[in-house]
């Protein structure tokens, strides 16, 4: 598929006009995927901690108790490994677990399990024994938690081999992207942006739209100055950040990433040479943060096209900060644009530059 | 008068009435280790003839693994000599439907349920880290992280229940890894689930040098099941009946719906942790040497002598299982000298269900780095005589 292609079929939906399509949160499209996954396949379990009666503290798995019964979205012991280790045990034997991570940080006590076991069985066993495991994760910060409720965890999972990691931004990625990564037969962290679970895009739960399989990255935004690559809660920020960008006279394009295992090299190359710079932008800590890799992938394929080093807008490298200071640590659009600034336009007319 | 005693004073309403969730007591396990051995109770003599014909063969395999280890042909071998008879007996415990959850020092579980001794011992070979189809054998891959493998076991167990099935997942651990958190976990869970699973421990004393007292409090590892709400048995490890009528119980209340049990095994390592420990740095000959005398082959020989049953129909049994277990250990032998196939190119084959683009352009790398070899290797016509020589 070209990048054109791409970009058109990802292009920011139209009006609704169909009255079907209602503003939707996206913690609802989550749900309905849970829902109508697992009235499609017997094989979907959810389990986690308070995912019954409660419906999940961020109300994800609302009513799926209440139709499917217990033991089809079932309230487990307080105990991540557990959860997790169990779910693997599920799997063995057929079944297709969705589990849910209450926060981020919570799910660390489940690492054991998901790096020795879950990536791994795979391949251990020659493919005898997948993992059709879905890992929910809410992530990252925004939300006024206190500790250990706003971690941005990806750079942990994306370096570990077996796994893949995906991240929805937007209400029709929110469903579609849950029902592929149910459906897959490889297990998958999901990361929910925390801070996009009440986010509203116009959505018909009756017809869901259709998106890019796992593995493809979407060009959320066009433009022609410069690359903003990015994922999950960053994307609303740089899609900001380019509205306002346009009164620097900088039309920047923005690359939603959607899946960073497996990387979209050719999505996000192809934008990168037409705009010949980039900005990679997320919450996580830019030291060993999923930045890096980007970036080098980028400069690695892109060297002759880029007018400026890849340069990477992150959440500081300090342990999560308190509610009450993490404005100052979440790039926000100012510092967007303070990047895109120092993208060395003073170089810009270039002979060949591939603009 | 005290204020309360006043009548008309203010009376606290008493809390909601409260009462322990299960009765403790037939929970806890007996005093001694259970044993069958030397006590006159009632056993099958086939059961008796099988078992030691397993122990025997165990043995054999356990000294050949060892001595495999010594050649090259293995990178490494815990072996679980003076084990074997928890190792058999949760082997035989089991039909051929239920599942079987190994550590790495269970190698010899898998061998006497009937696995290949070449594929069980592929990890430790290092070919690859399975060499075995789980679906296929119903044995999960050998478990390196210690008690990681017991949540996958109840996970199963719970699975199968959930679908109707007649399945139970029997669980193996060492001494060292109940102190894992993920052993606390998979009980938990088994108990609130009530999931058809059953832990053996097997106390063979020692977590690589840790002795018990260094690992835990508690009155015996049994114990520790109260807590959970599930009984827990002890057994004498080295009685190979008793061990397999103490899980042929737990396996079948947990096949009738009675959940999980967790029992310990009093055993003993008689080998080092593996050929690249050593012993004698935290534990005395003396200790081996009293253990060695409570052999479990030796125990066992000594009650088949005593009920008659060594002999039969003129064919001596010691000589009958001796000459299976080298048989067995010669087929062996041979197969692990021979050079496993290895492909490079496989590294990439199962990490996904399709290589992933990251990964498709790393085959090409090492695609190219191999020919790149081959081509090199091709160059120098005179190389394999060489290397044939100085073998």
């Amino acid at each position: 598929m070209s990048t054109a292609a791409t970009s058109h079929a990802a292009a920011p939906a139209p009006p609704a006009r169909d009255p079907a399509r209602k503003p939707t949160p996206l913690a609802q499209a989550l749900n309905r995927a849970l829902r109508d996954a697992m009235a499609e396949d017997p094989s979907v379990h959810v389990l986690g901690e308070d995912v019954g009666a409660l419906g999940g503290v961020f109300r994800v798995t609302d009513g799926l108790t209440a139709e499917f019964g217990e033991d089809r979205c079932t309230d487990t012991p307080l105990a991540e490994a557990g959860i997790l280790g169990a779910a693997v045990g599920m799997a063995m034997y057929g079944l297709r677990p969705v589990v849910e991570m209450q926060f981020d940080a919570f799910a660390y006590p489940a690492f054991e399990q998901l790096v020795s076991h879950v990536a791994r069985m795979r391949n251990r066993t020659r493919g005898a024994l997948p993992m059709p495991l879905t890992i929910r994760v809410p992530y990252g910060g925004g939300i006024g938690g206190v500790e250990h409720h706003s971690d941005s965890s990806e750079a942990y999972y994306i370096a570990t081999p077996g796994l893949h990691v995906l991240t929805p931004a937007t209400v029709a990625d929110a469903y579609g992207l849950l029902r592929q990564a149910i459906a897959s037969d490889d297990p998958v962290v999901f990361l929910e942006p925390k801070r996009l679970y009440w986010a509203k895009d116009a959505w018909d739960p009756g017809a869901p739209a259709a998106v890019e399989p796992i593995g493809r990255a979407a060009v959320r935004r066009a433009g022609t100055s410069a690359t903003l690559i990015t994922y999950g809660p960053s994307v609303p920020v740089c899609l900001e950040a380019a509205e306002a960008a346009r009164a620097e006279g900088w039309d920047l394009e923005v690359v939603d990433l959607r899946s960073l295992v497996p990387f979209d090299d050719e999505t996000v190359t192809a934008s990168v040479r037409r705009t010949g710079r980039a900005v990679v932008v997320h919450e996580s800590g830019g030291f060993g943060g999923p930045g890096g890799e980007i970036a080098a992938r980028v400069t690695e394929r892109c060297f002759h096209h880029l007018e400026a080093p890849v340069l990477r807008v992150a959440g500081f490298d300090v342990p999560y900060p308190p509610p009450m200071l993490e404005r100052h640590h979440l790039p926000g659009v100012d510092r967007v644009l303070d990047a895109v600034d120092r993208l060395q336009w003073e170089s810009r007319w270039t002979e060949g530059g591939g603009r | 008068m005290t204020v309360l005693a006043q009548s008309g004073a203010y009376r606290p309403a008493p809390p909601p009435a409260w009462r322990p969730r299960t009765d403790a007591a037939p929970l806890l396990p007996d005093e001694e280790p259970y044993r069958l051995l030397g006590t006159g109770a009632e056993l099958d003599p086939e059961l008796l003839t099988t078992l030691y014909s397993q122990l025997v063969l165990g043995r054999r395999y356990n000294q050949q693994a060892t001595a495999l280890t010594k050649q090259g042909r293995l990178a490494v071998y815990p072996s679980s000599t003076g084990q074997e008879a928890c190792e058999v007996a949760a082997a035989l415990a089991l039909t051929e439907r239920d599942w079987l959850f190994p550590s790495y020092r269970d190698t010899l579980a898998a061998v006497a349920r009937g696995m290949d001794p070449v594929e069980a011992l592929t990890l430790l070979r290092g070919d690859w880290h399975c060499g075995y189809d789980p679906r296929a054998t119903r044995v999960a891959p050998l478990s390196t992280p210690l008690a990681t493998q017991l949540p996958h076991a109840v996970g199963l167990a719970h699975a199968a229940r959930l679908r109707g099935d007649d399945v139970v997942a029997l669980a193996l651990v060492g001494d060292g890894g109940t102190s894992e958190g993920d052993f606390h976990e998979a009980l938990n869970f088994a108990a609130v689930w009530r999931a058809p699973a059953v832990f053996l421990v097997q106390n063979n004393g020692f977590a690589i040098s840790v002795p018990l007292a260094k690992q835990t409090a508690a009155p015996t590892l049994a114990h520790k099941a109260v807590g959970y709400g599930m009984p827990g048995r002890l057994v004498d490890g080295n009685d190979a009946p008793a061990v397999h009528a103490v899980l042929t119980e737990a396996v079948e209340r947990a096949r009738s719906g009675g959940g999980p049990t967790l029992v310990e095994a009093v055993t003993y390592r008689v080998d080092a942790h593996t050929n690249a420990d050593d012993a004698t740095r935290y534990r005395q000959d003396a200790e081996v040497a009293a253990w060695r005398e409570h052999d479990p082959i030796t125990l066992l020989e000594t009650e088949l002598a005593t009920r008659g049953l060594l002999e039969r129909d003129g064919t001596d049994l010691r000589a009958t299982a001796r000459d299976a277990a080298e048989r067995m250990a010669a087929d062996l032998r041979e197969r692990m000298h021979r050079e496993p196939a290895l492909d490079p190119m496989a590294l990439f084959d199962h990490v996904y269900a399709e290589r992933t683009g990251q990964l498709r352009e790393q085959a090409e790398q090492l695609r190219a780095e191999l020919a790149a070899q081959e081509d090199a290797d091709d160059a120098r016509p005179d190389a394999d005589d060489a290397e044939g020589d100085a073998r």
